[in-house]
């Protein structure tokens, strides 16, 4: 209980990862729904640096880095694409985006 | 011969075909003419094959193709002319000659004119290929063949409600029949191994009489239906709804003649198990007698001769389930020419009459269609069998066969039939021909009918009155393939108080007749006199409540069970299985579309669902294939 | 001892954090929230020795995407609490821990049963900072360099989406309306 091993962080990485999911799940805001996703990626960072850590193996860190640079991207590209969405429809509310029902 | 075979078997469908052409288009003379010269040349063909028969020639054998031939079961499309098959194509060629000139007459002023002629000649097309094929396949497909032109002739007159009726009666009585026959034609397969004729009775004797006497209770209930024995007979009476000249050939001369052909065909099986023929002969016997009982009452002038026809065909059936086949034959051929001549004549009486059948209200018109009564008369003087005309031959033989068979029942029965045979053709002579005009009532101008119709049916008239002297030169034909048996009455005292005895009661029950309906007094019935009244008069005016009886027990509860069927089992199960499958799918479609609500969070949520589908069939194909074996060893202890 | 105490407490922190983001109905919280979700984060990998990692962690995170989050919020009406219709929470949540738990599964699964060799084992004598720069700018160059790129063309993309008249959309108007903002747009160059 008190030796920290990797199985903790797997298991907080999981938790994190579930809540995560729960909130792209709950959020109808699209700006809520990216915070969402932030956890996401965040979660399975710390489980990447666990790994490296435990195994002595730097792949997992560089990984992460990776995994930042997307995230950063995709808030950038995302923020710039509801901003758009918001000046043509004054919300962003997902429910209101159905223009791709069949 | 082969040509003359060819041609006497396909100038009929040519003949078919060619009218078939013209159906849609209004009445053209010339069809009837091209198609009354075609039968005409089968007619020939068949006369020079016979004179070939007759003069001792080879049996003439070809084998125009194979139809079908699969492992050991070979079926090629094979005709024979032999003396048996020679004998039938010559009535049905005659008939049908007669019938065809006969019929552009008759059917001068019928919309329907073409359509008849290719019916007619379909008709006889089939019936040739019938008597003609050398195995049972064929003479099934001719079979079903004369069926279905049977049905499109007796309900020629579609836009008639009992037309269509009658035939769909008739059709269906038919197929009821048939499915024993084609019973029949399995067994025949199963136990020999092949349908021609000549290796499946090669093969016949050595057969376990149990199965030869399967084999020919199907093939005789086949038989049943065609030539419309009890309890399938109702239809031959129905039938007449049809037009005349198809009553004269179809259901007096050949159709209906083809289960005795059958029969025939088939002695070599029958003479194995002589209890089915017995059999045969007294059911034949029965419908004799109980034919000519129904016709001694009823006030439809076809009716009667429709009954008459089953009776003279129970008569046949005597014969052949007696063994005496060529008997048979000859009483078919002999029956074949006076009972067309009746019809025919008949016919004409009907289009003097304007379709009135009812020969109560005709009389005395043998002063305007003088011909037409010498015709009929004579035809019913053959029919009753006086010397020396074709009936006394034939009828007569039938008499001294059972007599010599020492079958005294049936005798009895077929010399009392007899005397009812001539009371009721007499009485209808007398009705129609003598007596007051009691047609004058309705205002009815009778006429004679065309010239060329009175001489088409004079060949027929000819040959009813000859027929008999063919008897001898017939005998020595047929007998070589049918069983050579003569059938003399030992004791000459014995021979001529029975020839003499027959002859003076057969001309009593004629000279009944004329004093009870030749007279003035006779008047249209009008259902009060005691005689109507009387039971036996009413069973046997409704045809022995057999009618009614199957409307009743029969098709009623069928329709009942059906309409059970198709509520409980029908609505409820089958439909409502498919009905369920179709349901199933678009229920499944209506609630799953919500998936395809383009609600992006939903599809998220969907997104989810699908991954975690997704992993754990990863997690769990992963778990299999690495536990492969030990699962493998698992199941086998199950004993999969 | 303090390593599990720093862990245990973190791990709440964090998690109750990303709890608040993910259920607040006020968007300035959620995003207060995971902002010090994210940096409670960055201690997990100082604990696990990624200090570089944690460094960027703070910086990119902390200091970049929250700004750019933050500056995004302008744009929309974020003291208004957010109304969102719920489905039922209970298949939200049950989804959620089944399918982390499986990726965990699926991903660790043979990490632990299997004997993993490092292939890039930690340099002896080099800080982190040291070890991840060696890695990064010889195995990884050109990963590196197309998430460079890839940055770049982020960076472009968000400033060419959210600049002006991009709430316009040619192909959404009828031929009047664009003639109309050509008019316009020449109407400009003229003067």
């Amino acid at each position: 209980m008190m030796e920290i091993g990797l199985n903790h962080y797997l298991i907080l990485s999981t938790i994190l990862f579930a809540i995560g999911l729960v909130g792209i799940m709950r959020r109808k805001n699209l700006l809520l729904l990216f915070f969402a996703t932030e956890i996401l990626l965040n979660s399975v960072n710390i489980a990447f640096a666990a790994i490296s850590h435990y195994y002595n193996d730097l792949t997992g860190q560089m990984f992460a880095f990776f995994v930042i640079a997307i995230a950063a991207s995709e808030v950038a590209v995302g923020l710039g694409l509801l901003i758009v969405w918001f000046k043509r429809h004054g919300n962003v509310d997902l429910d209101t985006m159905s223009s791709m029902r069949g | 011969m082969e040509k003359y075979l060819y041609i006497a078997l396909f100038a009929p469908l040519v003949s078919s075909l060619f009218s078939a052409l013209f159906t849609a288009t209004p009445k053209k003379q010339f069809v009837g003419i091209v198609a009354s010269l075609l039968i005409f040349a089968a007619f020939v063909s068949s006369s020079i094959l016979l004179t070939h028969i007759i003069g001792g020639g080879e049996v003439v054998h070809v084998e125009l193709m194979t139809w079908m031939a699969t492992g050991d079961l070979y079926i090629p499309f094979g005709f024979v002319v032999d003396q048996v098959s020679v004998t039938m194509m010559m009535v049905v060629t005659l008939v049908s000659t007669i019938v065809h000139v006969y019929s552009i007459g008759y059917m001068d002023h019928d919309k329907g004119f073409n359509r008849f002629f290719a019916w007619l000649s379909a008709f006889v097309f089939s019936m040739m290929v019938l008597v003609m094929s050398d195995n049972f396949a064929g003479l099934f497909i001719g079979w079903e063949g004369v069926g279905l032109c049977s049905w499109g002739l007796i309900g020629f007159w579609f836009h008639k409600e009992i037309a269509t009726w009658a035939a769909n009666e008739a059709f269906i009585m038919n197929r009821i029949a048939d499915l024993g026959m084609l019973i029949g034609l399995f067994l025949v397969y199963w136990n020999t191994g092949t349908l021609q004729y000549e290796g499946a009775f090669a093969a016949m004797p050595s057969l376990d009489p149990a199965t030869l006497t399967w084999i020919g209770i199907f093939l005789f209930i086949g038989a049943m239906g065609k030539s419309a024995q009890f309890p399938l007979h109702t239809w031959l009476a129905d039938a007449m709804e049809g037009p005349t000249p198809v009553s004269a050939l179809i259901h007096a001369a050949t159709m209906v003649t083809a289960g005795v052909y059958l029969v025939v065909r088939s002695n070599e099986l029958y003479d194995l198990i002589p209890h089915v023929g017995l059999f045969i002969a007294s059911l034949g016997a029965f419908v004799a007698m109980f034919a000519a009982s129904m016709a001694l009452v009823n006030r439809d002038m076809k009716r009667i001769i429709a009954y008459s026809t089953l009776s003279q065909l129970g008569y046949m059936f005597v014969a052949a389930g007696l063994g005496a086949y060529w008997v048979a034959l000859f009483h078919l051929m002999a029956h074949a020419f006076f009972k067309a001549l009746l019809f025919l004549g008949a016919g004409n009486v009907m289009h003097a009459m304007h379709d009135e059948l009812d020969p109560f209200k005709m009389g005395g018109l043998k002063k305007t269609m003088k011909w037409t009564f010498i015709m009929m008369t004579l035809a019913s003087v053959a029919l009753a069998g006086i010397y020396p005309l074709a009936g006394f031959f034939s009828k007569d033989l039938i008499l001294e066969v059972a007599f010599v068979e020492h079958h005294y029942i049936i005798y009895s029965v077929l010399l009392i039939t007899a005397g009812l045979t001539a009371f009721y053709s007499f009485r209808l002579i007398a009705l129609i021909f003598h007596g007051e005009e009691r047609y004058k009532l309705f205002g009815i101008h009778p006429h004679e009918a065309y010239k060329f119709m009175l001489v088409a049916m004079s060949p027929l008239l000819l040959l009813a009155i000859i027929a008999g002297s063919f008897k001898i030169s017939y005998f020595e034909m047929v007998t070589n393939v049918l069983p050579e048996l003569e059938y003399h009455i030992h004791h000459p005292v014995t021979f001529w108080i029975m020839v003499i005895g027959t002859q003076l009661f057969v001309i009593a029950a004629i000279a009944f007749a004329y004093k009870k309906y030749a007279n003035s007094s006779v008047k249209v019935p009008d259902g009060t006199s005691k005689m109507e009244n009387s039971i036996a008069y009413k069973i046997l005016k409704n045809q022995y409540y057999i009618p009614y009886a199957y409307e009743e027990y029969l098709v009623k509860p069928y329709r009942e069970i059906s309409d059970v069927f198709w509520k409980q089992v029908d609505l409820k199960i089958v439909d409502a299985t498919v009905d369920g499958i179709a349901g199933i799918i678009y229920s499944t479609g209506e609630k799953t579309r919500d998936m395809q609500s383009g609600n992006l969070s939903t599809m998220l949520k969907w997104m989810v669902a699908g991954t975690v589908g997704l992993l754990s069939l990863a997690v769990v194909f992963g778990l299999a294939v690495r536990y492969f074996d030990e699962i493998l060893a698992v199941l086998s202890g199950l004993g999969v | 001892m303090f390593e599990a105490v720093a862990f245990y407490l973190f791990a709440f922190l964090t998690i109750s954090m990303f709890y608040i983001t993910v259920t607040t109905s006020q968007a300035l919280y959620a995003l207060t929230a995971l902002a010090a979700g994210m940096i409670f984060i960055s201690a997990f990998f100082f604990i696990l020795g990624a200090d570089f990692l944690g460094a960027v962690q703070i910086i990119v995170y902390t200091g970049a995407v929250m700004a750019i989050y933050a500056f995004g919020m302008m744009f929309f009406d974020s003291t208004r609490s957010v109304r969102e219709k719920q489905g039922n929470k209970y298949i939200i949540s049950g989804l959620a821990i089944l399918s982390a738990v499986l990726v965990v599964l699926i991903f660790a699964a043979p990490m632990i049963s299997t004997n993993m060799t490092a292939f890039y084992p930690s340099i002896e004598g080099a800080g982190n900072t040291q070890e991840v720069g060696m890695v990064l700018f010889t195995k990884y160059l050109i990963p590196f360099e197309v998430a460079a790129v890839m940055l770049l063309v982020a960076m472009i993309a968000g400033i060419v989406l959210a600049g002006k008249k991009m709430d316009l959309s040619l192909t959404l108007m009828n031929q009047a309306e664009i003639d109309e903002i050509k008019k316009e747009q020449d109407k400009k160059v003229l003067s």
